[in-house]
């Protein structure tokens, strides 16, 4: 049952990664990146970390999905439906395919392979307790760092008077 | 039951098709897909190695709730700036973007 989820989330994530990138109208393109979030959640899942998969959800599928649908919605032209050909669509397919090799030889070729399962559930309550006591200053950072992006980002989308 | 190494195939699938996305694609928009996709290839490798390595520790994935909330605040940002662009140039086209070329 979990070697059958395993696959088809797989597939799906793959196959919604290269539609987000190729899909010719760029809203779908943004749906299936919505879609390839949550298959990464449902990996989460099989991974036994579903504090992670219900914080993948709330914050990719919840905001930053919306956010880029609308955004898409704003931006959107029809002349992007028929994107110029240029050489970089086959230098782009050379380097992935040379990353992707080289990683997955790398991977191979490791004894990362031999390594089972260990690793007994783990409760809810030890990632608060490492989140607070042993990470906090990472912690008040990120939250800076949030706040901050948010200015940032509010100050940037600003319809400025002067200007226009 | 599935093993270390299929998930980090899986990631390093996702990695290539960002690395792609990346060079090939001159939408600014696709640009921050192909971002995405990455962060979250690496976001599934923490999460990965914190089962299967590590006897009950969840350290990996404390990190990994931080990286999503870094990914999060990045593409915010990004959006916004991609906004910016659209409304003084009317177009999103990275190789257009010549106005700072010094």
């Amino acid at each position: 049952m979990v070697e059958f989820a395993f696959i088809v989330l797989s597939i799906m994530a793959v196959s919604s990664a290269i539609l987000a990138l190729e899909a010719k109208e760029i809203v779908y393109g943004a749906i299936s990146l919505a879609i390839m979030l949550m298959t990464i959640a449902g990996f989460f899942i099989l991974l036994d970390a579903p504090f992670v998969a219900m914080f993948q959800i709330i914050v990719y599928v919840g905001a930053v999905a919306v956010l880029i649908i609308f955004t898409v919605m704003l931006v959107r032209r029809d002349k992007w439906l028929k994107p110029p050909v240029t050489g970089l669509t086959g230098v782009g397919i050379i380097v992935g395919l040379i990353v992707a090799l080289a990683f997955g030889l790398l991977l191979v070729n490791s004894t990362l392979g031999s390594v089972v399962v260990s690793s007994e559930s783990v409760s809810f309550m030890q990632i608060g307790v490492q989140l607070i006591f042993e990470y906090w200053v990472v912690l008040e950072v990120l939250a800076l760092l949030l706040a901050a992006s948010l200015i940032g980002a509010l100050t940037l989308a600003k319809k400025e008077k002067g200007n226009k | 039951m599935e093993s270390l190494l299929q998930y980090l195939i899986v990631s390093v699938a996702l990695f290539a098709i960002g690395v792609y996305g990346l060079i090939a694609k001159r939408n600014a928009l696709r640009l921050l897909f192909s971002i995405e996709i990455i962060g979250n290839s690496a976001v599934l490798n923490l999460v990965v190695f914190s089962r299967y390595l590590s006897v009950a520790s969840v350290t990996g994935r404390v990190f990994a709730l931080f990286a999503i909330a870094l990914l999060a605040a990045e593409a915010a940002v990004a959006l916004a700036l991609i906004l910016g662009a659209y409304r003084l140039r009317k177009d999103i086209d990275i190789l257009e973007m010549k106005d700072m070329k010094g």
